[in-house]
């Protein structure tokens, strides 16, 4: 009956699984939802969708699948009151079943105005008024095989509108890549050191072992160091104004890097548009705190891997001019390009990846500046398999042309 | 069935939303995995210790650090300390069960009665470590090789997973979980639990600063967003420090026990001094 459900969630891309779907199914079976839809929307959402970043997904398909469904509303504000009282649970014996035949919508509809015209108080129990309990169709808490359930549990929340309000919608993102993606890439920068330094604090089974034997069985541990990676990583982000809307990718990225513990070594700085002779520490690229780019070339040692995240858009003076830097306040005396250059020299292994799609980058705004650094660092668009791509270079040294 | 099946309902120290107590109940039918995410500070670890008040069970607590690793929370070997024992002739060697310590999971699962195990902070531990449970999580049960024992759970464990969402986690594990999203409690739940822990507050002071609190919450540009905890320590602070409620607002007091980074203070500073420049004429005439 839900099938077509499924295939909705599906259209809205929900990643939802057919074993998730089963589990679901068999949770229904078993009454968790409280036979009603707020029950179902909640249950579906708890199995279903398993990030918040998906919930607004859910919250629309869901509106879209049951929009026709709506609990009655514009019920005088009276009526809600004598149904909010709660009631014990009511007993259904065979013989209310039997003296209750099922009633279609339109009878129920025309019955239950009949009834409101009539009545004028509140009811609990009995079998005719609107009120809680009781065997009359309607109301809540009571038993009518057939009945409008008005209010109680889910009143207010008609299930529909709780999706149609749309709560995570912030959580929401366009999740091409995730974070979790680009850690994956960035593994394989693994590189394991030669166990040349570091702490012994791996117990080497097979030396012990021999080390044993050859003391003639008295105990003799050997410690071992264990493996590291070596990789050291430069990290140089641009954070001028350009690069505001890609700002959630490259906070992505960088989260993934940050996390990466594996690294032996991890610098990250950044620059407004292009590179001078300042790297920031912060992506404000406040003045008071900042590292001279001169410095970083003097004493990184040319085994860092460089990893340059830029849209590459700029003014052309920016990079070409002397004096081009976008700071209104700064000076400065070579053009950006040479900068660039004697980053790339340095570093051998380095890879320059671009957040603007690489379709674009023949006709983009930048397309002249995007095509000058290209000539100079080797150039990824900033998707997984661009990632994949960059790090792959990155393992290899490549001169600078 | 219904019957059968223990409702949880909050526990007098701990507001639940409706949303929140049905996919504890979901997962408890279920018998599957809860995943709780949300921002720190909105009580996903209270949630275990209060299921576990609630239903009167025990409380196992598994703590997961960067370098914790999944085996670890089944048993460990021990065989160093056998090693040593054999040397020096202590104890019976030849008993390798008593070189086995079980984890945090292992206790879980040979609990005589049925607990609530919390997996703090999954998202802390290396990215495959999730992925090393699935089984164990699934079936509730796992094989010791060293004694060749299977040590499966007699009363599967209701298993409470925390996440402070720093980590994706993988998919497979995550189909094989309940989720839910704790989202932020909005003014009227948050009132409901901070009436918890100070009961008796008076009115002004609670209305300024929760106003306050809420304000701060939307400056834009603050890495770390002040969370209930935080807003209940304050409250605390407060108090004590019997703050005058009409100069909350104004004059912002005991602000790092809301504020614990140092470039989010300087923000907040900024933007309530209308500026957002802090470029110092004086360092920059260096490079004119």
């Amino acid at each position: 009956m839900f099938t077509n459900f499924f295939y909705t969630l599906k259209n809205y891309g929900l990643p939802v699984s057919l074993n998730e779907w089963q589990s679901l199914l068999e949770a229904l079976e078993a009454g968790l939802a409280g036979s009603s839809l707020i029950g179902f929307y909640y249950l579906g959402r708890a199995m279903l969708v398993k990030t918040e970043a998906h919930y607004d997904r859910y919250d629309m398909a869901f509106a879209a699948f049951f929009k026709d469904i709506e609990t009655p509303e514009g019920l005088p504000e009276k009526i809600w009151e004598w149904l909010n009282k709660e009631l014990p649970e009511l007993e259904v014996t065979d013989e209310m079943r039997r003296n209750h035949r099922q009633l279609d919508l339109d009878e129920l509809k025309r019955m239950l105005d009949e009834r409101l015209a009539e009545q004028n108080e509140e009811h609990h129990g009995g079998n005719r008024w609107v009120g809680t309990g009781g065997t009359s169709p309607f109301g809540h808490s009571g038993y009518h095989p057939g009945g409008i359930r008005i209010g109680g549990m889910g009143r207010n929340h008609s299930a529909v509108k709780v999706a149609g309000m749309r709560r995570f919608q912030e959580f929401r993102t366009d999740e091409t890549l995730g974070v979790r993606q680009f850690q994956v890439a960035l593994r394989k920068l693994r590189q394991f050191t030669t166990r040349l330094d570091g702490a012994r604090t791996e117990l080497d089974l097979d030396a012990t072992i021999d080390k044993t034997c050859d003391n003639a069985g008295r105990l003799e541990l050997i410690w071992n160091r264990p493996r590291e990676n070596a990789i050291k990583v430069l990290l140089l982000m641009d954070a001028g104004g350009s690069m505001v809307s890609y700002s959630r990718l490259c906070n992505q990225l960088f989260t993934a890097v940050n996390r990466a513990n594996h690294f032996k070594d991890l610098k990250v700085f950044y620059f407004h548009n292009c590179i001078y002779d300042w790297l920031y520490h912060e992506p404000q690229c406040n003045l008071n705190n900042y590292t001279p780019t001169e410095h970083i070339l003097n004493t990184l040692s040319s085994d860092y891997r460089l990893i340059i995240v830029g849209d590459a858009s700029m003014a052309i003076y920016e990079l070409m001019r002397v004096g081009g830097v976008v700071d209104w306040d700064l000076y400065n005396d070579r053009p950006g390009i040479e900068w660039l250059n004697r980053l790339r020299r340095k570093f051998e292994y380095s890879v320059w990846l671009n957040p603007v799609p690489k379709q674009y980058w023949t006709w983009t705004d930048g397309a002249y500046t995007i095509n000058k650094i290209s000539e100079v660092f080797p150039m990824e668009e900033l998707t997984v398999d661009g990632l994949d791509r960059a790090i792959k270079s990155l393992k290899n040294r490549q001169a600078a042309m | 069935m219904s019957a059968s099946i223990k409702a949880y309902r909050g526990s007098s120290g701990y507001i639940v939303s409706d949303e929140l107590s049905n996919s504890v109940n979901i997962a408890i039918a279920l018998k599957k995995p809860l995943l709780i995410k949300g921002e720190p500070g909105t009580g996903k670890t209270m949630l275990a210790q209060s299921i576990a008040e609630s239903l009167n069970m025990d409380l196992i607590i598994w703590n997961i650090k960067s370098t914790t690793k999944a085996q670890e929370g089944l048993y460990v070997y021990d065989t160093v300390q056998r090693l040593y024992d054999s040397q020096f002739g202590d104890g019976d060697v030849a008993n390798i069960k008593k070189y086995i310590k079980l984890g945090k999971l292992g206790e879980s699962f040979t609990a005589p009665r049925q607990v609530v195990l919390l997996i703090d902070e999954i998202d802390k531990a290396d990215l495959e470590f999730p992925n090393d449970l699935l089984w164990e999580l699934d079936q509730m049960s796992f094989y010791i090789p060293e004694t060749k024992e299977t040590i499966t759970a007699e009363q599967r464990p209701i298993v409470i997973i925390t996440s402070n969402a720093e980590k994706e986690l993988p998919d497979a594990f995550l189909r094989r979980c309940i989720f839910h999203y704790i989202a932020f409690p909005d003014p009227d739940t948050m009132e409901s639990i901070i009436s918890v822990h100070h009961p008796k507050l008076e009115r002004k002071l609670l209305d300024q600063a929760m106003e306050t609190f809420y304000l701060l919450r939307n400056v834009a540009d603050i890495q770390k967003k002040p969370s209930t905890s935080e807003l209940i320590d304050w409250l605390q602070a407060l108090v004590v420090g019997g703050i005058n409620p009409s100069r909350i607002k104004k004059e912002l007091p005991f602000l790092g026990v809301l504020l614990k980074k140092n470039e989010d203070l300087d923000t907040l500073l900024q933007q309530m001094q209308g500026k957002g420049n802090t470029k110092n004429p004086g360092v920059l005439g260096r490079f004119r």
